[in-house]
């Protein structure tokens, strides 16, 4: 009895779509404005920095494409991942769960070290329009990697202790839509601040 | 969960004098509660509570300004006064206010048995609640945020407000944002997907439907304000240059990010009150409302409008003629769905049987307020006719007179028209028309005048004026109506408490209504529906076969099981507003304690049974 009353709340959908993957999809409208606001600011400030460092100084392409690939090669992870756990294959699943994390934590390694050379070259928050609207734009997308790494993580270690199972597949799904926005988003960015400088 | 017999074995109709079941239980219980109607109940009695705070704000600056070069009060707490009223009005009194019937009917009128997610409106109330104490605090800790509710660059700049007023304000906000979007998004999920069987989009009650759109624009239009937020906050705390001209920053950013989301707020105060009225009027007219698809889509239209418009706030600040041309005739072309609606209703109450109790009058009421509101909207929509009232007591006007004399007519009518659903008793109807009245006259002795003010020059947001330049009578007529209009309040306030000690039982369905909230006991059991409602059209109550529509408490079937009570959603909302606190005084060990107990609160959340 209690599982189906509990269904009512839970499975009943009127749509036949989860509510959970409905939450999500509305989360990602909701953060697309949220890095279109970013975004902007970014676009009005371009070119508006009165003192140096200036952006065609200090971007270096050749790296940031390096990442970008690591990145959207977890995208890659994500869905072997997905489609693992589907299959009810435990055992992949894990590992592509993990990998998409480690790839995960390899990009977010290459922004530490990419902020850090700038901090080097003089440009902080504090420096100029271009500093504070860059850092704040990709900082903004770090922060979110950051979570999709620990979420993917706690996944992984779920998978661990035996509590991720096929019945699981739709969480997998949750975390993995969040984690392909969070790609597109970077490719977004990618092209306006580093291909388009 | 405590559970009562006494609703089950009531028959339909006769009131239920135990109102143990839902609301019965200690602190703890209330705490910890996921029931969508309990918080419905904790959003109202708090944003109550903080209309109330605002209006006493309004109080105190209507009796400065009630005699010229008055000293009552003194210019620097005027501007924090001002600020605050209008901040605590919008973010602390309205929104909630709508997000108490959200609450509390929405769930009911599509017969669900809870939100989709009642945990997650749990968090929603107490990030509201605790970041609404976190802002008023500040009049404790070297005063309030006194840089207006609109909060302009660089006037917000540490150079202009230093100390900690102004991070009060934009960490407050930061954190009402929070939960502002996360009730959105329960709300959008929960109407999409929670419908009970044959409920399709369109037989929705108009009410639900309002919602619905209300959280599409909260979604969309908070991060705008959010984005802007961060970058003030940036620019105090970590000293970074955005708004600062010196540096080649752009004030006019901040205008532009704060009223993309400002326009839309707009609607997402109005909207749920014109939902409210779309329900009402039929049920007072005993007819259904007339041109049910036009109301929706004009509500859509509305809405989508208004992401367009948002420089109609900027026309003084020289965007130049294209841009103010394209922005007038955008504001002008949302009167046309605003006025279908009005003559939707209208063509209700047209040949309808008239019952004139009180949720009715408050319909009326807020219909001729509204069309006064929406005339001088028209008005300061033209670029050339805003240059001459912005900033004056024209538009001070004309907002009272959309928010005021729309949004809490409106929502007063809701209160007069639900709240015997809520409680299960009757609130007096005599006491009701004489709120009403009062409020009718006394709202208008305070507001009319200041058009007539406005166009005479008298500038808003100034904590007092010369004698001599025509001003004096029409302020202290406006004064006398303000403190009549806070009377009016009293009387409310008394007709509740009455209703609360002695108030007549009311039956399951008291006005005859129509939706499906009526269909069950007042007040609800905690699981709604025993069994959930099946329905054939719009009106489901009024059809002539209602036995799917009305499965009453007497059916035979198990009593549902209903999510267990957690105190994880209040924990990740402390440790939210200890973040804040955390901000605010630049200590790291009280941010660190906050991130702590917000990771604390959300892997208890994740990990924990929705039952146990």
């Amino acid at each position: 009895m209690s599982q189906t009353d509990v269904a009512t709340l839970e499975v009943h959908s009127a749509t036949g779509l989860p509510s959970r993957k409905i939450l999500m999809w509305a989360f990602i409208g909701s953060e697309c404005m949220l890095f279109g606001s970013l975004i902007i600011t970014y676009l009005v400030y371009r070119g508006k920095s009165i003192v140096g460092p200036y952006p065609e100084e200090l971007l270096n392409i050749p790296f940031i494409t390096v990442t970008t690939f690591v990145l959207l090669m977890s995208s890659l992870m994500m869905v072997l991942a997905l489609s693992a756990v589907q299959r009810g294959d435990m055992k992949w699943g894990k590992v592509w769960l993990l990998m998409t994390a480690v790839f995960g934590m390899v990009f977010l390694g290459g922004q530490v070290y990419e902020f850090t050379h700038f901090v080097h070259e003089g440009l902080t928050l504090q420096t100029n329009l271009f500093g504070g609207s860059f850092f704040l734009l990709t900082g903004t997308h770090g922060a979110h990697v950051t979570v999709g790494v620990i979420w993917l993580l706690s996944l992984f270690f779920m998978g661990v202790r035996g509590r991720l199972t096929q019945a699981s597949a739709e969480t997998v799904e949750i975390a993995g839509l969040y984690w392909h926005f969070v790609d597109v988003v970077w490719i977004v960015l990618f092209t306006l601040i580093y291909l388009l400088s | 969960m405590a559970v009562t017999g006494a609703v089950g074995a009531e028959t339909p109709g006769v009131g239920a004098q135990d109102h143990g079941g839902t609301y019965s239980g200690g602190i703890w219980s209330w705490l910890t509660t996921v029931d969508h109607k309990r918080i419905g109940v904790m959003y109202g009695v708090s944003a109550f509570l903080f209309f109330l705070v605002g209006g006493i704000e309004a109080l105190l600056i209507r009796l400065q300004l009630g005699t010229p070069e008055n000293t009552l009060i003194n210019p620097d707490l005027y501007n924090q006064l001002f600020t605050m009223h209008g901040t605590t009005m919008v973010f602390l009194a309205i929104m909630p206010l709508s997000a108490a019937f959200f609450n509390f009917i929405v769930p009911l009128q599509i017969g669900a048995r809870d939100v989709a997610f009642p945990r997650l409106n749990a968090f929603s109330f107490w990030v509201f609640f605790l970041g609404a104490l976190f802002m008023n605090s500040s009049f404790l800790f070297g005063g309030a945020p006194d840089a207006g509710w609109f909060g302009y660059a660089n006037l917000t700049s540490t150079q202009y407000s230093p100390g900690m007023r102004v991070d009060f304000w934009v960490l407050g906000l930061l954190v009402l944002g929070v939960s502002s979007i996360a009730a959105a998004l329960n709300f959008i999920v929960t109407i999409i997907n929670l419908r009970c069987e044959g409920m399709h989009f369109m037989r929705m009650p108009l009410f639900t439907w309002m919602t619905l759109i209300t959280s599409f624009l909260l979604v969309m239009a908070f991060p705008a304000i959010t984005v802007g937020l961060v970058l003030l906050m940036f620019d105090r705390m970590f000293g970074t240059q955005f708004f600062n001209p010196l540096a080649g920053g752009d004030v006019l950013l901040w205008q532009h990010l704060f009223w993309i989301f400002g326009h839309p707020e707009v609607y997402i105060l109005l909207l749920p009150g014109l939902g409210m009225v779309s329900e009402i009027i039929p049920v007072f007219s005993r007819k259904p409302l007339f041109g049910y698809a036009f109301v929706v889509y004009s509500g859509v239209l509305i809405a989508f409008l208004g992401f367009g418009v948002w420089a109609h706030h900027m026309f003084a600040v020289g965007l130049g003629p294209v841009a103010n041309t394209v922005f007038a005739a955008a504001t002008m072309l949302i009167a046309i769905p605003t006025g279908v609606k009005i003559f939707n209703w209208i063509a209700t109450l047209w040949g309808g049987s008239l019952r004139l109790k009180t949720p009715l009058y408050f319909c009326l009421g807020f219909i001729a307020m509204f069309i006064i509101g929406g005339l001088s909207g028209v008005m300061h929509a033209s670029a050339a006719a805003d240059l001459q009232q912005t900033d004056t007591y024209f538009i001070v006007a004309h907002i009272h007179y959309v928010l005021f004399g729309g949004v809490m007519f409106a929502l007063f009518a809701g209160m007069y028209y639900w709240i015997p659903k809520v409680t299960g008793r009757m609130l007096s109807d005599r006491l009701g028309k004489i709120h009403f009245w009062i409020m009718l006259v006394s709202f208008n002795l305070t507001f009319f005048p200041q058009h007539f003010l406005g166009l005479h020059g008298m500038p808003r947001r100034t904590f007092t004026y010369e004698s001599g330049l025509g001003f004096e009578a029409m302020n202290l007529m406006s004064t006398v109506g303000a403190l009549l209009l806070g009377s009016s309040m009293l009387i409310f306030i008394w007709n509740v408490l009455q209703m609360l000690r002695k108030g007549p039982p009311t039956g399951a369905d008291p006005w005859g209504g129509s939706t499906l909230e009526w269909s069950i006991a007042s007040p609800p059991p905690h699981y709604n529906f025993k069994v959930l409602p099946k329905v054939y059209g719009r009106d489901p109550l009024w059809a002539a076969d209602t036995s799917d529509s009305r499965p009453g408490d007497d059916v035979e079937a198990p009593e549902p099981h209903m999510p267990g009570p957690s105190a994880f959603p209040l924990t990740t909302a402390i440790g939210i507003v200890v973040m804040a606190a955390g901000g605010l005084t630049t200590t790291l060990p009280v941010l660190f304690v906050g991130v702590a107990v917000v990771l604390f609160g959300v892997y208890g959340w994740a990990f924990q049974p929705l039952e146990h």
